[in-house]
């Protein structure tokens, strides 16, 4: 076998052996999640956490039309009108949090059986 | 070693990225949740690999592992360490490991982020970046573009990296270019899993709106850096030419842009669903576009380095994200109907809607007049092409209604403003740009260009209601907390960051307009040849020609430049003088046409610009030496030393470079006033310094993520006890 040819089968094993190694490590980590229970959600957390981000943007919103009402930007009437409509979104979105249910242990049943 | 290393990265990282993708459809529509963390850990696997990549890669141009064909094309035993770290992304190859590189960990960071978030979107969210970066990838393996091959017999030495990208703001230019083309692929994901899953509320902007405005940071910051690259480096004294490849990076900004303003009215008013998706849909394709035009070249550009064959495959991925984006968009049209209406033409939104489609207008006309040569070929059989005057003669009007909407825009408020109010908010403002344009009339030649008198003006206004807007929230703070100005002044810009760090940014913008208006409606230029001794005046400056330079492996700006030939000036205006030495640089001709020492002369040389800095002005000086006269000593110099000894060959070049000093040929000369100049450069610190500061998360935000993150822990430990 020529110098040229033993080069390419090194690099040829060489390459086999990265492949591998990374394959088997990549397929550790991708795997691992699947063979372990699936994480236990409280119910309805997808939705208190949209709401929670909802809530949050509406109370800067509030904020921000007071600010404009301090810096003389919205008249009175305006901002007793716009104040009152973003007050009122804000309810609704209060009352939307209170209708899901009761907010779990965080880390799921689990957590709050342990504590018990 | 390196090579199989960086080759099997490739190749298990086109298999995660491939698994991310449909682990990420199958746990969405199965619901399996451990599918989806199954998928998101494959991303996170992909920017592991692909890391490893990137340092392999860069060992081995470290190294000069000339066995790698990318470092022979690109590097060399004598490009400067920095060069050759940087020479990666000089070549096709190593821009689309660089892409796909960004890709994965923009990818792992946004996943990391939303992991307990957005749970329907999220999974088709990964699936989309899955699949884009298994694109790049595929180009990379199935292609023929790999950043690994290897050649059959390594050469003695590369070629060196391209002469006119040895520049500080050429090696930071392109990853910056890369990461905001890359960055708003996130946006994108997170919207076509919003359309798909019907969830088009403002949730999937809450979560990215972080990820488009890094990308639209990165992305303007490269545009600057590339154009500051071309004032200094390309020899011509510009900053903008109009270049297919500098529009194509140009429109997915100006997309951006319009982007990170109307997703704020979603956001408050539920309105623009559809505007939005199609918005940032049409931003991560002109993205796509960007990156195919530098690497395709079908169209004539100063980024000829850049050209290669990827065409086709290219051609198609940008049809299949367009045309897909428009059926998704299509199809989802029940679910992208506004919440609210307009309630009024005077608001904030309305002057947001106005923005978008000015926006939208001047990346159609820079589209138009960038693929001209390509319609007018394929109407006429002629191609014809848009030079800089009919770009301006369409982008200048748009520019100007620009600057006018974003002096006003901040000035009204969300929903309705009572005339009364606007016109109160307008007055100042109104009265400082009377006052301005009366001092730029009666002190300055400003009304000399028209259109930039109307720049300025309107520049002014901008800045006007910027400050007012800042002083009367200043002022409320003032009264409502008893603070003293400056503790009012900050404390207003830490509880309202975004707000205030919009307002920043336009104020930049409006800096940046201010030195583009300028230089380019007064500057003033020459073009003259001179020997040493004779004098010539620019705009008031005397310029001297003093005495040639020579010299070997002295070049100052550390390009690693082996012959460099130059001028030494003297500039003087009143009792201000100073000297000025413009250069060119010239490097060997690899394939050895000249001969051992006419070799040096046959390859390519840059120019090597001379400036100096300025508030008011930049004085700019390039030279074109007259190398005529040394054609006939080295035609000896090739016949007698060819073949001597490598110190005898030295002394050659030595006594060449006296013969330029002492023979002192007649040098052609560049000289430009540009006023202002540096303005552009200022503005745009400004806009980054905006930029972070809206970035930079409130307090409040802090403490739900500390808050969030120890309910966490808590979750675990209490779990496993």
């Amino acid at each position: 076998m020529g110098r040229a040819a033993a080069a390419i089968h090194s690099a040829g094993v060489e390459y086999a052996l990265a492949i591998v190694v990374f394959g088997l490590g990549v397929a550790f980590l991708v795997v691992r999640p699947l063979l372990r229970p699936a994480e236990r959600e409280a119910p309805d957390q997808a939705r208190r956490e949209q709401l929670e981000a909802a809530k949050e943007a509406k109370y800067r919103e509030i904020r921000d039309a007071d600010l404009d009402h301090r810096m003389g930007k919205l008249s009175d009437e305006d901002h007793r009108e716009t104040d009152r409509e973003l007050r009122r979104q804000a309810i609704e979105i209060l009352r939307q949090l209170d209708e899901l249910a009761p907010e779990e242990a965080p880390g799921g049943p689990e957590g709050a059986d342990a504590r018990r | 070693m390196t090579g199989a290393v960086g080759n099997a990265c490739l190749a298990v990282g086109l298999g995660a990225a491939l698994y991310a993708a449909g682990a990420g459809v199958y746990g969405a529509r199965s619901g399996r949740r451990e599918f989806v963390t199954s998928a998101r850990w494959a991303m996170y696997c992909l920017a592991g690999l692909l890391t490893i990549a990137m340092i392999m890669l860069e060992s081995a141009y470290l190294r000069t592992d000339l066995s790698f064909k990318l470092v022979a094309q690109n590097s060399s035993h004598e490009t400067p360490t920095f060069y050759k770290l940087t020479a990666l992304w000089s070549s096709q190859e190593g821009s689309l490991l660089l892409w796909a590189f960004l890709l994965s960990v923009y990818s792992s960071v946004v996943l990391l982020v939303t992991r307990r978030k957005l749970r329907e979107i999220v999974p088709w969210a990964t699936a989309v970046l899955g699949v884009v970066a298994a694109f790049f990838l595929s180009l990379m393996i199935v292609f023929g573009q790999n950043p690994f091959a290897k050649l059959a017999r390594a050469p003695v030495d590369g070629n060196g990296l391209e002469p006119l990208l040895r520049h500080p703001a050429m090696a930071i230019h392109p990853p910056m270019l890369y990461s905001g083309y890359v960055g708003f692929a996130i946006p994108f994901a997170f919207a076509v899993g919003a359309l798909i899953t019907r969830r088009t509320g403002a949730d999937w902007i809450r979560s990215t709106r972080r990820f488009a405005l890094v990308a639209w940071t990165l992305l303007g910051t490269g545009i600057l850096l590339g154009a500051l690259w071309s004032y200094s480096e390309l020899g011509w004294g510009g900053y903008w030419a109009w270049d297919a490849v500098e529009n194509a990076s140009l429109m997915p900004w100006l997309l951006g842009t319009a982007f990170i303003h109307s997703v704020m009215v979603q956001e408050k008013r539920g309105m623009l669903k559809m505007w939005n998706a199609g918005l940032i849909m049409a931003t991560f394709t002109a993205a796509l576009i960007g990156t195919f035009l530098v690497r395709s070249g079908i169209l004539d550009s100063i980024h000829a380095f850049g050209a290669s064959t990827l065409g086709v495959p290219f051609l198609i991925f940008i049809g299949v994200v367009a045309i897909g984006s428009v059926v998704l968009l299509v199809s989802r049209r029940d679910s992208l109907r506004s919440e609210g209406q307009l309630e009024s033409l005077l608001s904030r939104e309305t002057f947001f809607l106005l923005n978008n489609l000015v926006l939208v207008v001047l990346c159609l006309v820079i589209f138009w007049g960038t693929f001209f040569p390509l319609i007018s070929e394929a109407v006429t059989g002629t191609k014809q092409s848009w030079g800089p005057p009919m770009f301006e003669r369409w982008t200048v009007p748009l520019a100007l209604l620009l600057a006018l909407l974003s002096g006003i825009g901040p000035l009204l408020t969300w929903r309705r403003a009572s005339p009364a109010t606007v016109r109160r908010a307008l007055k100042w403002p109104l009265v400082a740009t009377a006052v301005a344009l009366g001092v730029m009339l009666v002190v300055t030649p400003a009304a000399e260009s028209v259109t930039s008198l109307i720049m300025f003006t309107l520049i002014a206004f901008v800045l006007a209601a910027v400050a007012q807007e800042f002083l009367r929230g200043a002022s409320a703070r003032r009264v409502m907390a008893r603070e003293s100005w400056p503790a009012a002044m900050a404390s207003l810009v830490r509880r309202n960051r975004r707000r205030y760090g919009g307002y920043l940014v336009h104020a930049g913008i409006a800096i940046l307009f201010l030195g583009v208006a300028a230089s380019s409606g007064f500057h003033a230029q020459k073009d003259v040849s001179l020997r040493p001794g004779q004098s010539t005046r620019i705009d008031g400056y005397t310029v001297t020609y003093r005495r040639p330079t020579a010299g070997i492996n002295s070049d100052r700006g550390g390009t690693g430049a082996p012959i460099s030939l130059g001028a030494v000036l003297d500039v003087r205006r009143g009792g201000d003088h100073w000297t000025m030495r413009p250069s060119r640089n010239y490097y060997k001709n690899n394939d050895g046409t000249g001969g051992v020492f006419g070799q040096y002369f046959t390859g390519d040389s840059t120019s090597e610009v001379d400036l100096r800095w300025g508030l008011k002005r930049d004085f700019w000086m390039a030279v074109q030496p007259d190398t005529t006269g040394l054609m006939k000593p080295l035609r000896e110099l090739n016949r007698r030393f060819s073949n001597a000894s490598e110190r005898t060959q030295i002394a050659g070049f030595v006594a060449l470079m006296e013969v330029y000093r002492r023979t002192a040929p007649p040098a052609q000369f560049r000289a430009i006033v540009s006023p202002m100049i540096a303005w552009i450069w200022i503005g745009g610190a400004i806009v980054l310094v905006g930029t972070l500061t809206a970035l930079w998360p409130t307090a409040e935000a802090r403490r739900r993520r500390a808050a969030s993150l120890a309910a966490a822990r808590l979750g675990r430990e209490l779990s496993r006890a």
